[in-house]
């Protein structure tokens, strides 16, 4: 019940303390008097009175110490001592308290900036209308090649599972698409990355266009008007954001499209790099808009409230099975398999950020010890004013509570700055991890604060706990008793520093391996060999708009034409033709016969990569010639039935039996016709990541419109490529000005694509594996200089009878480094665990390759020698007289 | 008997809070008419009587003013508040019934 009176308390003694004392003060001084009249009164003399009045008075501190205890606030008063005590000592060893801040500062705001990002990349759901009920839908082969058996979706299994199962409340498809935007005029052509999606996957997502309007089904068809929808990003970027572009039209690969509406600024999926999105069925030519065979397509479902997943999708798959059994001569899936949307979307960053977030963890474990043996060993400097506070009647609690101030301190101002630290380093991984999916979600919100400050108040009692508890022990007492001399006195304190040290150790080797075996492979994908020549290649992208390039006669004169003037180049040593360069990701593949050696089971397809070449384009790039021949000029236009194989293909299809002079019958748009093989070249891959794949390759001289209109110049240059590729570009548009290249890169440069976001995430954790053993080693070095100080007295007696200086470092170092042999040896359990952990971030590398644990053991020992240099030096080089009568 | 240990701090409450509940007194007086009321058998140290003093005032059933004392020195004098005056009744309340199980279970046997 809270009387005014006692509210009116509680503010006075909030705000007016100072009166407060000095009224206390100034009443016990009152008391005392009064004593000391009586005792006057009583017959003593003066001196006498005042003497007995003391005497029965007791402790005037005491009693006043009493009395203030009984006063509101008095925890906080308390708090407020502590701290102030608390700040006093820290600045007076400025050094220490700026390097301990700085260190926590990187450890909680490391931590803090990936949390945040783990946050928002796989913990936040999708901003969708109930992106809980949202499933990606794929097919399934059950004879199963490599990858994780999620496979891409035809057409026309899409569209039959829409229409005929009721497992779903909808469903909606899209894919992957490429085009020439060019603006109303035709202006400004250029190439760029697009989608194609369903008129109901929209509605079915909770997207609603900003302006204008979505497609209608009667736009999805193949034939449907051409309109587009432009993304943000693409509106703002050439139309300046002005909504009068909606309605009118621009080009489209020549074709001119309506701009029907604009999409808002927070959707950026599938990918960020898409600019515009065309209705689904419109990027099917009309015969493929219902295959089973050719499979491009990602399918997004919503759930029905009342019906389960695998109830929905077993009904799919069901059906599947039917379309399976119906085509049985065609590489048509059996199964239908789902998984939750935000998995699909985060599915390749997943594991490194949980690695990461790990490594920050661990980095931040170890600055806590690291921080923890620095305060025992600033404790262990206090121990007997510490032990006299405690005779003279504090509490066990308070001289803890104090000691944890001290690291509560720390920790905080750590924090503060860490958070700091956090907001710029979030932003930016959050700009420098190339194609992170939902990169736009991350921003700092308050639980990234709450978060912070749990670190803070964690790292402050992991850090300060232990020195507090073991310095304020009842053990304290004995520091009183002990004399300089004794040499066993700190023994206790020195273990407890050894065996965290031990902890910092172990986890420390444990980052070590996982950041040396990432790295390692990362270094194996970049150095991996495509088969082909990778060093002063240049290689760029066109492709034919089919409407002008409507015949073969066209295709080859512009290709021919190009060939012959590129060529002419200075600095060239060659210049070819191919349809993917190797390395830049799938070219798409075909099913095929062999007629020779037909398949020995039905259902069981051939299937092979395909690739349009011209008949330079081996040489040009070192491809061996194993067998055969390669193409020569002869194998153009209507004379194009023959094909290339690779090695890859030999071996697999032919049980490497010499394949010249053998048939394969292969289908191209419904076209199918036999090609006889007429070479064998080496194997390239596609993918680095990825072992080799069947390969065949077509002539490009055919000039087959929607075969070869789309090509990779390829130009081997005896100078810097990056310079020739200004010169090739200017030979494309003297010959067709309004073609857009794209995709200029060096053969290099694109293994380097490939192997950036491996090498970005190796990259991060060496530098956080490095800061561990940076740390490590300070600890090390600072606990062996505490003990070679305690013992100094022992070292000077040592050397004084007689020891030689050699064995006294001898002494200090093999003390130094058990507690470093422990930690590697527990570590090592931790690399193995740890192995295991990233083994799908590896690509194939062992997770337990014994040459780079070994390294970064070393790396270890090194540093530890290092830090146990300099204390075993001092303390084989100490004056035996001076140890012993220093105290 | 009188050692401040022996009392209970609820105890030397009820005494206080009674003490000045006919008319406001500085400490020491308070500390003096206990010790006189009970012919000497209750002597209150300060160490317990002041601590015990600034509670009942945090609590807000005491409240002290600043007045000339006999002495002619400026003494801090209690009084009980509307609060302390039913705080009182209560304890004391309290204490007989305490004492009087008490004195039934003694005088048993």
């Amino acid at each position: 019940m809270l009387s005014r009176y006692k509210l009116w308390m509680q503010l006075r003694m909030l705000f007016d303390r100072k009166r407060a004392v000095r009224q206390l003060h100034d009443e016990l001084s009152f008391h005392l008097d009064q004593q000391i009249r009586e005792n006057i009164a009583a017959g003593m003399s003066e001196g006498q009175a005042r003497k007995a009045a003391i005497r029965s008075f007791g402790e005037p501190a005491l009693v006043r110490e009493q009395a203030r205890a009984a006063w509101n606030w008095h925890g906080l008063e308390k708090l407020g001592r502590d701290l102030k005590f608390g700040i006093r000592t820290l600045l007076r060893s400025p050094g220490f308290a700026v390097v301990a801040v700085l260190v926590m500062a990187l450890g909680i705001g490391a931590t803090t900036s990936l949390f945040t990002m783990v946050r928002a990349v796989l913990l936040r759901p999708l901003p969708f209308h109930d992106p809980g009920k949202l499933v990606m839908l794929y097919e399934h082969f059950r004879q199963g090649s490599d990858g994780d058996g999620f496979n891409s979706v035809a057409p026309g299994d899409y569209r039959d599972w829409r229409s005929q199962t009721h497992g779903f409340q909808d469903m909606a498809a899209m894919r992957g698409y490429g085009g020439i935007f060019s603006g109303v005029h035709s202006e400004l052509p250029e190439v760029v990355q697009s989608a194609g999606g369903s008129a109901n996957l929209f509605p079915l997502l909770g997207v609603t266009p900003v302006y204008g309007r979505n497609f209608t089904e009667a736009e999805d068809q193949p034939k449907g008007e051409p309109v587009v929808l432009l993304t943000w990003s693409l509106f703002q970027r050439r139309f300046a954001g002005d909504p009068s572009i909606i309605g009118k039209q621009i080009h489209l690969d020549t074709v001119p499209t309506t701009v029907i509406g604009v999409l808002p600024s927070w959707f950026t999926y599938p990918d960020a790099r898409i600019q515009f999105w065309m209705p689904y069925a419109q990027t099917f030519a009309p015969e493929d808009y219902g295959i089973h065979d050719g499979h491009q397509s990602k399918v997004v479902a919503r759930l029905k409230p009342d019906v389960s997943v695998r109830a929905a999708t077993g009904e799919a798959s069901a059906l599947q099975y039917q379309i399976h059994l119906a085509n049985a001569s065609k590489p048509v899936a059996e199964d239908v398999w789902s998984r939750p949307m935000i998995d699909d979307v985060v599915k390749d960053v997943r594991t490194p950020l949980l690695v990461l977030l790990s490594a920050v963890g661990c980095m931040l474990l170890i600055a806590c010890l690291n921080l923890s043996n620095l305060l025992v060993a600033r404790a262990a400097a206090r121990r007997k004013e510490v032990a006299i506070r405690g005779a003279l009647g504090g509490s066990r609690l308070a001289l803890i509570r104090e000691q944890m101030t001290e690291s509560l301190l720390i920790c905080l101002a750590g924090g503060g700055l860490g958070l700091l630290i956090s907001l710029a380093s979030t932003r930016w991984l959050a700009t420098h991890w190339r194609n992170l999916p939902r990169a736009d979600s991350v921003h700092v919100d308050a639980w990234v604060f709450a978060f912070a400050l749990l670190l803070v108040v964690a790292t402050a009692l992991l850090a300060g706990m232990i020195p507090a508890i073991s310095s304020t022990g009842t053990s304290s007492l004995s520091a009183l008793r002990e004399s300089s001399r004794s040499i066993g006195g700190s023994v206790s304190r020195a273990r407890l520093r050894k065996i965290m040290l031990t902890a910092e150790i172990a986890l420390t080797v444990t980052l070590l391996s996982a950041a040396g075996l990432l790295f390692h492979s990362f270094i194996r994908l970049r150095t991996a060999d495509l088969g082909c020549r990778v060093d002063h290649v240049m290689t760029m992208k066109f492709g034919l708009p089919t409407i002008q390039y409507d015949t073969r006669e066209k295709v080859l004169l512009f290709h021919q034409s190009l060939l012959e003037r590129v060529r002419r180049l200075p600095g060239l040593r060659g210049a070819a033709l191919v349809s993917t360069a190797p390395g830049t990701g799938p070219s798409g593949d075909r099913v095929f016969t062999i007629l020779e050696k037909p398949a020995p089971s039905y259902s069981l397809q051939y299937d092979a990569m395909t690739l349009t070449a011209d008949p330079q384009y081996f040489s040009v790039m070192g491809i061996p010639l194993l067998r055969g021949r390669v193409f020569t000029e002869h194998e153009r236009l209507h004379n194009d039935r023959y094909i290339l194989v690779s090695k890859k293909f030999v071996d697999q299809f032919l049980a490497g039996d010499d394949p010249i002079g053998k048939h394969v019958r292969s289908g191209w748009d419904d076209q199918v016709d036999n090609y006889e093989i007429i070479g064998e070249v080496g194997d390239t891959v596609y993918d680095v990541t990825k072992p080799a794949q069947a390969t065949m390759y077509f002539p490009i001289l055919s000039g087959i419109p929607n075969r070869t209109s789309e090509a990779t110049i390829m130009v081997y240059s005896s100078v810097d490529p990056l310079s020739i590729s200004t010169p090739v570009q200017q030979q494309i548009s003297a010959l067709e000005p309004q073609l857009p290249v794209y995709n200029a890169l060096t053969m290099d440069q694109i293994l380097g694509k490939t192997t950036a976001s491996q090498g970005f995430a190796a990259d991060l954790l060496l530098a956080f594996a490095g800061a561990s053993l940076l740390l490590a080693g300070v600890g090390l070095y600072g606990v062996l200089s505490y003990l070679v100080t305690q013992r100094m007295p022992e070292m000077g007696i040592r050397i004084a009878l007689g020891a030689q200086r050699s064995e006294v470092m001898r002494v200090v170092l093999v003390d130094g480094l058990k507690p470093v042999l422990l930690g590697a040896a527990a570590g090592l359990a931790g690399a193995v665990v740890a192995g295991s952990l990233i083994r799908s971030m590896l690509y194939g590398a062992s997770p337990y390759d014994p040459l780079v644990i070994g390294a970064m053991i070393a790396c270890l020992f090194a540093t530890a020698f290092a830090a146990c240099v300099i204390p075993a030096w001092r303390a084989s080089h100490v004056d035996p007289m001076q140890a012993l009568r220093s105290e | 008997m009188g050692k401040p240990s022996d009392l209970v701090q609820g105890t030397l409450d009820l005494l206080i809070l009674k003490t000045i509940s006919l008319e406001p007194k500085h400490g020491w007086a308070i500390a003096k008419r206990i010790q006189q009321i009970s012919n000497e058998v209750l002597q209150v140290q300060q160490g317990s009587l002041y601590p015990a003093l600034h509670r009942l005032e945090q609590q807000g059933w005491i409240t002290a003013h600043w007045a000339e004392s006999e002495t002619g020195r400026q003494a801090k004098f209690y009084s009980l508040t509307a609060d302390g005056k039913q705080q009182l009744d209560k304890e004391t309340a309290q204490w007989n019934r305490l004492s009087q199980a008490i004195n039934i279970v003694v005088a048993e046997a």
